[in-house]
């Protein structure tokens, strides 16, 4: 009941242009997640797909429908926006049903579904406030009330947990899971927080500069990312990206390794560099080593070490973990 | 509390810039007020003393209200104050929201055309304003001079409420849209709620130019039972005698009703229940 197919979208404000040929099929009951630097054109896409921008070229459909001319309250979706967006004159009750009202639904099943949503939530003892009268966390949680109780065929959301601090992030990313399994429905979901694309999505879609650079599952991406883009986007601390020549190969132009699969208790190893700051963050050390020409090293070490700043540190590289790219940037298998 | 920012030095020397300038401002309308309460003698022989018991007289109010069709003015007056306010704060918040929400051709260009009134003084079109009004038939209505404050007040209008429009959350408007409401309900309930603070502002610098203003009432409409109260204030003001009472009476009393507006209007702009809207 909500499968979304894109095909070569583009868009352009005046003259610049933010999406360039955006083609996705997202199944029915799919997590997807649009995930990118600011400005990739990103927000640009969902905000298509709702209805609020219309592409310059190119088609939507929702359902196997063409919806490209269709206003926004009748495609069958429901949008939760970053900064929650609730009407301010108006309870939360009546905030999370007037999509309903407006599509002439009797009163009685608007205070149905409103009851079960508020119910899914945990909002009961709010239905009266306003908006004013609630705490960040309990206002993007009625936004998404609102959303849900519209059964929207597709639920959009444009960086929801961005305007909450950090352990309201945590719960609220918890919730929204809880709510796919649940809800059993089809979400969108625009993050540039890749512990949120890992975490919440089925498949990630990583853009670009208004392209996709890859489509694929979490573990896809990490373990077989299709060029330095999402190999750099995904996984933090980032990849490292050495120059082959440094390391003595000839069979690419750069080797990437990511600071988790770098070991330093070797006698011998691929690169020595002297260590010029460390991160102890408990369950984890960061050491970032300088290795001459081969750069800057990034390594990612578990549990806690004790380690010299301007020591000297030979690294190893885990051989299967190693990616190769060409001079184009894209990897070699 | 901080030391700094609280010396009696300074605190003394704000005080006192702003009590002078209260002074200053409230100086006029002081010495009309209290004049308006004093016999003719007293207003010319003691013009700054407050009303004693011998000089006490309230022939001025008597006069006005006796003389002179007073209270007819007074109607004129607020008719055209709050039709022109309210038709000035409709379309310009209308032309002003285009402005900010929408992008089409020329948006910009219509923006600054909108916006050229306020560099440009209506009173230079008078001549041609008279004639349009008398080829029009509109002499001597107040729709001649309610047709022409709205002229007068759109410009700034919509230049500054377009600014403020510009503030109001879009995830607010798409939520809107998204949940079916109309443009005009968004305009309405939504938008139009959230830039009240700025719609009261831009009503007390529309109002008061119109409620004192002489020349278009000379001009447009003169006629007894269209006259507007400075207009009418004017009768008493004579090429050879002037009744002073009568006239510091007549201004007296058409202080209150644009301080009542004011009093209504400022109140919005400390109100406003855009908290909670959006972070």
């Amino acid at each position: 009941m909500g499968s979304l197919k894109l095909d070569n979208i583009h868009k352009a404000f005046g003259t610049v242009e933010v999406l360039k040929g955006v083609n996705l099929d997202v199944q029915d009951g799919e997590f997807i997640i649009f995930v990118g630097q600011s400005g990739c054109g990103k927000s640009t896409l969902l905000r298509i797909i709702a209805g609020l921008e219309d592409a310059t070229e190119g088609g939507v459909e929702i359902d196997g429908k063409e919806v490209s001319l269709t206003p926004p309250a009748e495609r069958g979706i429901a949008m939760v926006f970053q900064t929650y967006a609730l009407y301010p004159h108006l309870t939360v009750r009546d905030n999370m049903g007037l999509g309903l009202k407006q599509a002439k639904v009797p009163a009685s099943e608007i205070s149905e579904s409103v009851d079960a949503a508020s119910t899914m939530l945990s909002l009961d003892e709010l239905l009266d406030r306003r908006p004013a009268e609630l705490s960040g966390g309990q206002r993007q949680r009625v936004a998404i009330g609102r959303a849900i109780v519209r059964k929207p065929k597709l639920f959009l959301f444009d960086e929801p947990l961005s305007n909450l601090d950090a352990a309201l992030r945590v719960n609220t990313r918890l919730e929204i899971a809880r709510l796919h399994r649940e809800l059993n429905a089809t979400m969108i979901y625009v993050t540039h927080d890749q512990i949120e694309a890992m975490t919440l999505g089925d498949r990630i879609v990583v853009l670009n500069e208004g392209r996709v650079e890859q489509v694929g599952s979490p573990m896809e991406l990490y373990n077989k990312p299709a060029n330095m883009f999402v190999a750099g986007f995904i996984g933090s601390p980032q990849m490292n990206f050495i120059h082959a020549a440094a390391l003595g190969r000839s069979d690419a132009k750069t080797i990437g390794i990511r600071p988790e699969h770098i070991s330093i208790d070797g006698e011998s190893g691929d690169l020595t560099g002297s260590v010029t700051h460390v991160e102890h963050l408990g369950g984890d050390t960061n050491v970032y080593l300088d290795c001459g020409a081969a750069g800057l090293l990034t390594v990612r070490l578990f549990g806690e070490r004790s380690i010299v700043i301007d020591s000297s540190i030979t690294a190893t590289f885990d051989r299967d973990r190693t990616f190769k790219f060409d001079d184009q940037g894209n990897a070699i298998t | 509390m901080n030391a700094a920012r609280h010396s009696p030095a300074r605190s003394i020397a704000a005080h006192a810039i702003l009590a002078t300038y209260t002074v200053i401002a409230l100086f006029p309308v002081i010495v009309i007020l209290i004049n308006s309460f004093k016999t003719r003698k007293a207003i010319f022989g003691k013009p700054l003393e407050l009303p004693s018991a011998e000089t006490f007289s309230m022939i001025g109010y008597q006069t006005v209200l006796e003389q002179g069709d007073f209270f007819l003015y007074f109607q004129n007056s607020l008719i055209v104050t709050v039709v022109s306010l309210a038709l000035v704060l409709l379309f310009g918040a209308m032309a002003a929201f285009a402005l900010a929400e929408y992008r089409f051709k020329g948006n910009r260009l219509m923006g600054l055309y909108l916006a050229l009134g306020i560099m440009i003084p209506i009173r230079l079109g008078t001549v041609a304003i008279l004639q349009l009004m008398v080829a029009s038939g509109l002499v001597n209505t107040l729709t001649a001079l309610i047709l022409v404050y709205t002229a007068q007040g759109l410009p700034l209008c919509i230049f500054i409420l377009s600014e403020f429009m510009q503030t109001v959350s879009d995830d607010l408007k798409n939520a809107g849209r998204i949940d079916g409401l109309s443009e005009y309900r968004i305009f309405f309930r939504l938008v139009l709620p959230l830039v009240r603070p700025a719609m009261a502002t831009v009503a007390v610098f529309t109002m008061i130019p119109i409620w004192n203003d002489l020349w278009f009432p000379l001009i447009l409409a003169p006629a007894e039972e269209t006259k507007t109260i400075t207009l009418g204030a004017q009768v008493f003001i004579g090429q050879f005698v002037t009744n002073w009472n009568a006239v510091l009476s007549a201004l007296s009393l058409s202080i209150l009703p644009v301080l009542v507006l004011y009093l209504i209007f400022s109140r919005q702009l400390i109100r406003g229940i855009t908290a909670g809207a959006v972070k």
